[in-house]
């Protein structure tokens, strides 16, 4: 369906180049006047390449980091203290890549609440829906991992207690009781020992360094799949036909440049301005494993998986806190079956206004599950409710969304007439 | 129009939910002093760092130690080269290598020297400091929320206990400390420091002083930062200015309902 004219170069070089390996066809067919795109992609649209910029400015910073950066305990600290301080550019290298992250997930994020409110995630585009999961689930671990790196008192203690909730699979196999049950095992080959140390720190790195070419693998297999059936639209129907169509260059690449100087010069605001207001001040001070936090808190991005990984207090059959390692996974893992879970045929929440409604309740509820997840569980909220009591709440309102709502709601909502075609939709008669 | 619009209330939305969650902390209301490091365009005030240095090393680098400050890192506040070596030259440090039998090596700062530290070790300045532990104050700033302001209420904050509370042996009470029993007693206050340039010798002004310089520790390239940040902003807003008339050039055919696509059979 997604496919333009050929690519013919006139030029004798690029014509010899081309019968050996057709790579200007490639670029042409898939970013060039050869790919077919709707009329009618809106701004939103915008935040795939832009998650892509942020893939490239994390790999570029990441690998000049990496010249001056020394994985060990004893001097992590230091050089990282060393490059913001005499390294050329230094600063900047550092404060792009620690807020590059965080303009990462945020392009994903959006990306991913694109794709859920136009329905995008609905056939013939399932598997597409499906790398772009594996693409964030590999960033969360590369980030989570990278946030290590510094070695402060943050990167230490957040590894300590996340890595520590996996020894929950002690429920499953707990061994002779002597540190040998199924969660001993996993948190040790996480961390490479009994605690987080040098052996957590060095492979780590070694993990941080892969895991972004392992993204970038995927996302090659994510564009791939979404030129077989092309884009979707605001309206969640099918190109019909030529009047439906406009060619990716120039229109959408054009629209693409001018939302990435928007975005960079929101990205460099945060740099030049306020470098350190996404990150937590307690990552300036060495880690000590002697001296806890008050308040230990991952990154924003996870805040959402946290509060529900710690919504769950009481043990019924096995402990609470496997049961929230299994929430937390299940959060994620059920957002690849979403496009079974919602059975509706029509795609775009533009016609269905009952789904609409729920999508902005859900997205409440992620603001309340993340300024949850920056609370210690006891303290008061207003009168006498406690964090964990909203973010039990809110953690609920998340799975039945999904679990019950969703698959209820597809069923027998009453949708809106769809129009005839895009072209219909959104040309406004000239007459 | 409408939809970038959509798009940046969402964008803010969504940043102002990651900063708010990231500034989540104490309950203590800090003084707010206005500092003129703050703002894209703020620098340091070097009269006031270059004060702040000689606060610190005539008070707290008898117990604090600053490993990431360089006596070379003082150009940075304005002084000379040869200014810079007469400071380092003040101390005696350790070589990094022995000498040609194997010694100790001592010998007078250099400007790529640290300031000494003061105890050999954390236990060194535990057992001088009755069990507390003076912590390196090169990262003060940053390692703390609010870190100029609370450093300024930390050093003015030490009031008499109210009525009732209980400050144990060894600790002094201060308003502004978590906890607010600290081990420190007020290293500051009215006239303890003598300046040559007639500059107030108060609390106050001292608590901005040395402010200002660990401030200029903490984030040495702050001036580096601001003075890069305005050209590249200045380019950023040029280019979307650029590619907002390109776009809606390149759209109008588009706009006007054009079929654009001419090609396959369908
Ligand atoms: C007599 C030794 C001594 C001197 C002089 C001294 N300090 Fe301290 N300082 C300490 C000790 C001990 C602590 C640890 C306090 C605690 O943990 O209760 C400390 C802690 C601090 C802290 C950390 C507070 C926190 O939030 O954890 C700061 C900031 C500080 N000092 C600043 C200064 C400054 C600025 C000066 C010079 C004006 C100074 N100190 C002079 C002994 C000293
Ligand atoms: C490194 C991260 C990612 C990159 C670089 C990336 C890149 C892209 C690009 C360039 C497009 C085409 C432009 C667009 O439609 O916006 C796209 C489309 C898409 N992406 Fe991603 N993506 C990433 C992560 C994700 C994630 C995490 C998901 C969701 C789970 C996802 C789901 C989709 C879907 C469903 C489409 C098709 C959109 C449509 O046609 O409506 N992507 N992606």
């Amino acid at each position: 369906m997604a496919h333009g004219p050929t690519f013919e170069p006139k030029n004798s070089v690029l014509k010899w180049t081309e019968e050996r390996l057709p790579i200007f066809g490639l670029i042409h067919g898939s970013l060039g006047p050869g790919y077919p795109a709707p009329r009618n992609l809106n701004y939103w649209w915008n935040f795939g390449s832009l998650a892509g910029l942020c893939l490239v400015i994390q790999i570029i910073t990441g690998i000049i980091l990496a010249m001056h950066y020394t994985p060990h305990i004893d001097m992590a600290f230091d050089s990282v203290e060393r490059i913001t301080r005499d390294v050329n550019y230094g600063w900047l290298m550092r404060y792009m890549h620690t807020n590059g992250a965080s303009m990462f997930f945020i392009a994903v994020y959006i990306h991913i609440f694109r794709g859920m409110y136009y329905g995008s995630y609905k056939a013939p585009r399932e598997m597409l829906w499906m790398l772009g999961l594996v693409i964030m689930l590999l960033m969360m671990a590369t980030a989570f991992m990278g946030y290590v790196l510094p070695w402060g008192q943050m990167s230490f203690w957040g590894a300590t207690v996340i890595t520590n909730f996996f020894s929950a699979f002690n429920d499953l196999y707990a061994g002779s009781g002597n540190g040998d049950g199924l969660g001993d095992m996993v948190v040790s080959l996480l961390l490479g020992g009994f605690s987080v140390d040098n052996p957590t720190l060095n492979r780590f790195y070694s993990l941080h360094y892969l895991l972004p070419f392992v993204i970038t693998g995927v996302v090659i297999l994510h564009i791939w799949a979404l030129h077989i059936p092309g884009s979707n639209n605001p309206l969640g129907i099918d190109m019909k036909g030529k009047q439906d169509k406009i060619p990716f260059h120039p229109y959408y690449t054009a629209k693409d440049g001018f939302g990435v100087f928007v975005f960079l010069a929101i990205f460099a605001m945060v740099i030049f301005y306020a470098p350190d207001s996404m990150g937590h001040p307690d990552n300036y001070i060495p880690a000590d494993p002697m001296v806890t936090p008050a308040h230990i808190v991952p990154e924003w991005y996870f805040l959402p998986f946290y509060t529900i990984l710690k919504s769950f207090t009481i043990d019924f059959i096995i402990t609470a806190k496997f049961w929230g390692v299994i929430a937390m996974f299940a959060s994620i893992i059920l957002l690849f079956f979403l496009p079974w879970l919602d059975s509706s045929k029509v795609r775009s929440a533009q016609f269905r206004p009952v789904f609409r409604f729920f999508f902005w309740v859900l997205l409440v509820d992620l603001v309340v599950l993340t300024w949850i997840g920056a609370k210690s569980a006891d303290e008061i909220i207003f009168m006498d409710i406690q964090a964990v009591t909203i973010g039990q709440v809110a953690t609920f309102w998340y799975f039945f969304h999904f679990f019950f709502l969703l698959p209820v709601l597809s069923r027998v909502e009453k949708t809106l007439p769809l129009p005839e075609s895009i072209a219909s939709a959104v040309i406004k008669d000239k007459a | 129009m409408l939809k970038a619009k959509t798009i940046l209330v969402a964008l803010t939305a969504v940043t102002t939910v990651a900063f708010g969650v990231g500034a989540a902390g104490d309950s203590i209301e800090m003084k707010k002093k206005e500092w003129q490091f703050d703002g894209p365009f703020g620098t340091f005030d070097r009269p006031a760092a270059q004060r702040g240095f000689q606060i610190f090393r005539e008070v707290c680098s008898s117990c604090h130690s600053l490993k990431y400050f360089k006596f070379r890192n003082l150009s940075g506040l304005g002084y000379e080269d040869d200014m810079i070596k007469a400071f380092a030259a003040e101390y005696e440090v350790v070589d990094a290598d022995p000498d040609e039998y194997g010694d100790e090596k001592i010998r007078k700062g250099e400007p790529k020297d640290a300031i000494p530290a003061p105890f050999a070790n954390e236990n060194a300045a535990r057992a001088s400091n009755g069990g507390a532990f003076p912590p390196d104050l090169s990262l003060i700033t940053k390692a703390r929320a609010d870190g100029p302001n609370y450093l300024f209420s930390l050093m003015t904050g030490y009031v008499e206990a109210p009525v009732g509370t209980d400050v144990p042996e060894g600790m002094h009470y201060n308003k502004y400390f978590i906890g607010h029993n600290i081990a420190m007693a007020s290293p500051l206050s009215d006239g303890i420091v003598t300046y040559e340039d007639g500059t107030p010798e108060t609390l106050d002004q001292y608590a901005y002083d040395i402010t200002n310089f660990l401030h200029y520790v903490a984030e040495p390239k702050l001036e580096e930062r601001h003075a890069l940040g305005l050209p590249v902003m200045m380019f950023l807003f040029f280019m979307i200015g650029v590619t907002y008339l390109v776009n809606r050039k390149i759209w109008k055919p588009v706009k006007e309902g054009k079929t654009l696509w001419h090609h396959g059979d369908d």
